[in-house]
């Protein structure tokens, strides 16, 4: 055993990479269930985004053209689930894990042809003299441009869901949307825009795969992935900056989990791959203990189908 | 045709499937396969699966090829093989050691059907296994990999700890040993065959740890673009040729071949000669290939690996060949003594010189 061999800023700075899909999908599916929809079809939408990136930066050869396809790609998913959904009022759960199979198929289907295919790079931005501070600039500011755009993203949605009007309304909507329809607002059409911004970044954490983190196209690449995201959402309890930690956290115990195998330690893999799971249920059943569901902090519509003449 | 008559005639074209003889010739087959990946993947579930093709396009109209991919080890299996064999497969090929006890379950229940488990060693009146000695191709990336390290640290991106891939390991530390003496062996073990996005980040944590040379066992090419991103890192291709890979990182390979074999059992059941069998071959039979050694390596060095190559291929040279000692120390092989197929058949444990603990 040697942990000497495992140098902590590298490893931090992994930890960010490994992160960053989940990250994205995460902070996608916080809007989502704030406007009270619940859509398990993250991993589709996520594998979506991961071909559509991918076709597009192949083609065009602009990465950055490709996660704005995959954006659109996941986005578009999204809506099949959106309109059966908002407007035929079909069960979420039922029509997300279709959403998540139909994902998968699809991405098969357009992916035929992009098998063993080398993506164009996506370069690390170039930070100038904070890149070489040490330790700090090993871990922060050696990254690709999705790394800093999901952490802005993240602060966009906290300020989002904090500050704005639009932030109250949609979360108006997602804890009754009775009463937010009675306000007057368009509950539908809300719960729509979110349900595409959940899509879009779903979309974006499926390309970060493709584009950076692998890269390279392979059917089912996504692995489950965007189950973890949902599992973040709860673990973080509806909270951009705790989704953030959970994020990092899964990351980081499969990033630290493969490092120290690769120093030699004795580790029993599967105690540790299991551990961020444990931590969750752990955290649920803390925050749920005697409180009930309010102190989970869950959107009180979360699931619940809406129609005006209700 | 009224209903309770197909009834009937299904009936019978069911019993009839039941009570057909055994050694029958028949006219046409019906090969299924069962793949633990996608059918594209770049490596091994793809190989099989161009194998299946090249086999389908041998016999023409006489078979008919029925595939499953991405089929789960464990009691999904099952249902596949099941399905298949309902279907009317007349054999059946499963191609993940993770099939093993599906396969032997419901190999029992349709005695008529054969089958055929891949990397294995369970076997039954209508079971046969066959696998390929892939510790042939590991002793020569063994070799390279030790001639070409810098810092003198080799990473191993493991699968599951089943003999096959215990197997490798020792066989490619044996040989890396033997050219350099100064050589580690850094293992992860990744607890899965196919995920790309996992076998990147381990291809990462090795790289990132001093590994200069990355050897994979497991099937997506994720690990060769980890090394070529970063740069001056030494990868093998695994399964497939991956030279898509090479020159850099991709240095050779190893490659499944399958074809011959799934002509010759196919062509077994058409004859009604098929019998339940084990087949292990390697380099000198064919089944194991060693992809070309890329111009990255030295002119000198290549020819050694060939050398290496030809001399397991004729049976002169066995890679596990002794002195050789148990990680603890205590004596496996003696000098010049060879290991016999029935302990590496069922190899559990690592050489003397490996670090850490397989995991259980």
């Amino acid at each position: 055993m040697d942990l000497s061999a495992i140098n902590p800023a590298v490893l931090l700075a992994s930890l960010m990479v490994a992160s960053t899909p989940i990250l994205l999908a995460a902070i996608g599916e916080l809007i989502v269930e704030k406007s009270g929809v619940l859509n398990l079809g993250v991993e589709g939408m996520m594998i979506t985004g991961a071909i559509c990136g991918f076709a597009i930066a192949v083609q065009t050869g602009s990465p950055a053209l490709g996660f704005v396809g995959a954006a659109a790609g996941g986005a578009l998913l999204s809506m099949t689930f959106g309109v059966l959904t908002q407007f035929f009022l079909s069960n979420q759960v039922a029509t997300g894990l279709a959403l998540t199979l139909f994902g998968l198929g699809l991405s098969a289907l357009l992916g035929q042809g992009y098998v063993g295919i080398k993506p164009p790079p996506v370069g690390d931005i170039n930070l100038g003299p904070l890149a070489d501070l040490p330790f700090i600039g090993r871990v922060l500011f050696q990254h690709d441009a999705m790394v800093y755009f999901s952490l802005l993203l993240v602060a966009a949605v906290w300020a989002f869901l904090k500050y704005t009007r639009a932030g109250l309304i949609l979360r108006a909507v997602g804890e009754s949307h009775d009463a937010a329809h009675a306000l007057g607002y368009k509950v539908v059409w809300v719960r729509l825009m979110a349900i595409a911004f959940g899509g879009a970044c779903a979309g974006l954490g499926g390309a970060y795969l493709s584009l950076v983190r692998v890269p390279q196209w392979t059917e089912g690449m996504t692995a489950g992935a965007g189950w973890i995201a949902l599992a973040i959402v709860v673990f973080g309890s509806w909270k951009p900056w705790r989704v953030l930690i959970g994020a990092y956290l899964f990351g980081g115990v499969t990033v630290l989990q493969l490092n120290l195998q690769a120093a030699g330690l004795a580790v029993p893999v599967e105690y540790l791959s299991m551990s961020p799971y444990l931590i969750t249920i752990l955290v649920l059943v803390i925050m749920s203990s005697g409180r009930g569901r309010a102190a989970l902090n869950a959107p009180a519509s979360l699931g619940r189908s809406f129609h005006a003449s209700s | 045709m009224k209903r309770r008559t197909v009834l009937a005639g299904g009936a019978a074209a069911a019993a009839l499937g039941m009570t057909r003889a055994a050694w029958a010739q028949q006219e046409t087959v019906k090969a299924g396969f069962i793949y633990v990946g996608p059918k594209n993947d770049g490596g091994w579930s793809q190989h099989h699966h161009e194998a299946a093709l090249e086999m389908a396009e041998h016999f023409g109209d006489k078979v008919e090829l029925v595939i499953q991919e991405s089929v789960p080890e464990g009691a999904d299996s099952e249902r596949a093989m099941t399905q298949m064999a309902l279907g009317g497969a007349d054999i059946i090929f499963t191609t993940s050691f993770g099939f093993m006890d599906p396969t032997i379950n419901v190999a029992a229940k349709f005695p008529d059907v054969k089958f055929e488990h891949c990397t294995g060693y369970k076997t039954a009146d209508n079971v046969g296994v066959y696998s390929a000695r892939f510790y042939e191709g590991r002793a020569v990336q063994g070799f390279l990999a030790g001639k070409m390290t810098k810092t003198n640290k080799i990473g191993y991106i493991a699968s599951f700890p089943i003999p096959e891939v215990i197997r490798g390991i020792n066989s490619a530390y044996i040989h890396a040993k033997q050219v350099n003496p100064d050589v580690e062996f850094a293992v992860i073990w990744a607890f899965t065959w196919f995920d790309p996005a996992k076998e990147s980040d381990a291809a990462q944590a090795l790289i990132e740890q001093g590994c200069d040379v990355v050897l994979q066992h497991t099937d997506s090419t994720a690990p060769q673009a980890a090394a070529q991103k970063a740069g001056d890192v030494y990868t093998f291709g695994q399964a497939a040729d991956m030279a898509e890979y090479a020159p850099m990182p991709r240095i050779s390979s190893i490659i499944d071949v399958w074809a011959p074999y799934y002509i010759e059992r196919v062509q077994a059941v058409l004859d009604g000669t098929w019998e339940s069998d084990n087949t292990w071959d390697g380099i000198g039979a064919g089944m194991v290939g060693i992809g070309e050694i890329s111009s990255a390596v030295p002119d000198d060095i290549k020819t050694e690996a060939e050398a290496l190559r030809d001399s397991i291929a004729s049976g002169e040279y066995h890679p596990f060949t002794g002195p050789l000692n148990k990680q603890d120390g205590s004596a496996w092989l003696a000098e010049g003594e060879v290991a016999d197929d029935g302990t590496l058949a069922g190899l559990n444990f690592y050489v003397e010189g490996l670090k850490g603990d397989i995991p259980s």
